[in-house]
């Protein structure tokens, strides 16, 4: 307990937590930290549960960081970003999705793509804006929301549709308070991805109330079978969508904390105003290795994403085959099985699993509406592991069958 | 040559990272019918595309003491036959490992390896260099294997991501 030397002595201290801002206080803990203390006590875990690729940083792209810091690269960049690493980031984006972005007005380097979140809500967000966010998702987007003044509102995605955001389920929520829109596609945890035929649907409901599209394409080049359509490249949509993505899971950088945001001028102005005053800049070094994977890395990222697609039919079939329900993930690297035939929860389900077969995997609960009777489950992790791990969950779903019939 | 297809070249690239991996392991990784794959490899062992299953040993782990030598080689080819009866000559010892026709400064790299640095040597003023054709050898002992056919032997690239993560 830290004292609090202002007040008389004698005088009983305030409980720290009072000194906290609401917004903050009503903020719960992740359904994930609580599962992540679980499974730390636990030895000889197989774990489905890391969001993150299981590969290391391609050595080019390691080696490039290096060698410019034996350069003495060490110091600020300009608050936007090298502009060599905005120019690469709009030719990238030019040539694999066809949106065209002014490197010196319409891009941000950010301290990963949560940066470009939080700076995006908070430019944006006006107290009692309510925010409408498509679940199951990302655990980030709701608590972020709040902390900005905003109310989140999420929008249930079902297993029927694939996950998929439709036209009448967003519009179902929308009221005259409505301003933006978190979009999440492929989507973490469920693996679902949007077609321009999907899309286009809901580009007219966001044209339609005039909202701000927030669009997290983290895990754009992971699709399997269909390229990533990007909802900033809708007729009309450009201008209304603040674009974020980073290089954590395209070229496994988790750990760099490199991600970007696109916009219209005036919003990446507003938001480079908050990052100017708060992180400066991102990471020179992290810069370096950014501009490197995207000029020299794309070999390298073919051949994960192809890995991760032979990984992804193996969990499938896997699943399957343990008894789970399970639709086919189109992007990302997780697989979103149900497990509402087993009579658990997802949390029990997810608990028993990790202490009875050692496991981890992540109850759907956690990514909010929808997410209920699902597990997510990562295959960022080797074949062996991943082949360890499915026998287990099939002895598991196998011993819940036998308990169900006594 | 063959052209080798895009699925038997998938296939090879899932069997040097693991040559136990079964037909029905591969199928599902690549989304293929299991007979087809099956067909596949057994087409490529039939043409030696595959030619062996092999382990690859880390021996310094093991208590069994041998010594690897690399010999540069620089030979006179024959008139008509080039390098091949030369080299054939020298891969059918039973000691020789491997056999390479090189650019550069010398002709053949010959892999040889043996129990101790005495036998190894032997082989080469007993055998190697007699031959008329020889002209020259030059023998380097490996101290220590670090990486073999893509296998780093001492990985020190743990996984070492949280149990759960976002």
């Amino acid at each position: 307990m830290i004292t609090n030397k202002t007040q008389p002595s004698g005088e009983q201290s305030k409980s720290m937590s009072s000194y906290l801002s609401p917004l903050v206080q009503q903020i719960q803990p992740s359904g994930i930290r609580r599962f992540f203390d679980l499974a730390a006590g636990s030895k000889d875990i197989i774990s489905l549960g890391v969001g993150e690729p299981d590969f290391k940083t391609p050595w080019h792209v390691r080696e490039a960081c290096v060698y410019s810091l034996e350069r003495g690269f060490t110091g600020y960049t300009s608050n936007a970003g090298m502009p060599e690493l905005r120019e690469g980031i709009a030719s990238y984006l030019d040539s694999r999705f066809d949106l065209n972005y002014d490197p010196e007005k319409q891009i941000i380097a950010t301290v990963g793509g949560s940066e470009a979140i939080d700076l995006a809500l908070r430019a944006l967000i006006a107290p009692g804006d309510e925010i409408l966010i498509p679940e199951p998702c990302y655990i980030s987007y709701s608590p972020i929301t709040s902390i900005g003044g905003g109310i989140p509102v999420g929008i249930e995605t079902f297993g029927k549709d694939r996950f998929k955001l439709t036209a009448e389920g967003l519009e179902a929520k929308i009221t005259p308070r409505s301003k933006i829109l978190i979009l999440c596609y492929p989507s973490n945890p469920t693996g679902a991805i949007m077609s321009r035929e999907d899309w286009e649907p809901i580009a007219k409901v966001v044209e339609k109330h005039d909202l701000i599209v927030i669009s997290d394409e983290i895990y754009a080049e992971l699709t399997y079978g269909s390229n990533h359509v990007s909802f900033s490249s809708l007729p009309g949509m450009m201008d209304r969508t603040i674009l974020v993505s980073g290089f954590s899971k395209a070229f496994a950088m988790t750990g760099w904390r490199m991600g970007y945001a696109c916009g219209h001028p005036e919003l990446i102005s507003a938001m480079l105003k908050i990052h100017q005053y708060t992180v400066m800049c991102a990471p020179s070094m992290g810069q370096v290795a950014a501009l490197e994977a995207l000029t020299n890395g794309m070999e390298e990222k073919d051949r994960m994403v192809d890995s991760y697609n032979q990984r992804r039919r193996l969990i499938v079939k896997g699943l399957r085959e343990a008894g789970l329900e399970c639709h086919e993930p189109q992007g990302a690297f997780y697989a979103f099985p149900s497990i509402a035939g087993t009579g658990l929860t997802s949390d029990e389900f997810a608990q028993r699993l990790l202490r009875e077969f050692r496991v981890a995997a992540v109850p759907g609960s956690v990514f909010g509406l929808g997410g209920e009777g699902y597990l997510r489950c990562s295959y960022a992790t080797s074949v062996s592991q991943l082949n360890e791990a499915l026998e287990r969950i099939g002895a598991f779903v196998a011993i819940l069958k036998k308990e169900r019939e006594n | 040559m063959e052209q080798v297809n895009e699925l038997k070249r998938k296939v090879l690239e899932l069997l040097k990272e693991d040559a136990r991996r079964t037909p029905e392991l591969l199928a599902t990784l690549l989304g293929a019918e299991e007979e087809e794959v099956k067909t596949a490899i057994e087409q490529m062992e039939k043409d030696h595309v595959i030619v062996k299953y092999a382990t690859v040993v880390n021996w310094d782990k093991v208590d069994d003491e041998r010594v690897t030598a690399l010999i540069e080689v620089q030979i006179t080819p024959e008139r008509g036959r080039g390098f091949e009866g030369i080299a054939e000559r020298i891969y059918l010892y039973p000691q020789v490992k491997s056999v390479y026709l090189m650019s550069g400064a010398y002709d053949l790299l010959v892999e040889v390896e043996g129990r101790n640095l005495r036998e190894v040597a032997n082989f080469v003023s007993e055998k190697l260099s007699p031959i008329d054709s020889v002209l020259s050898t030059k023998t380097n002992f490996t101290l220590k294997k670090y990486k073999q056919d893509g296998i780093i032997f001492e990985d020190h690239e743990e996984d070492n991501r949280l149990m759960i993560s976002p």
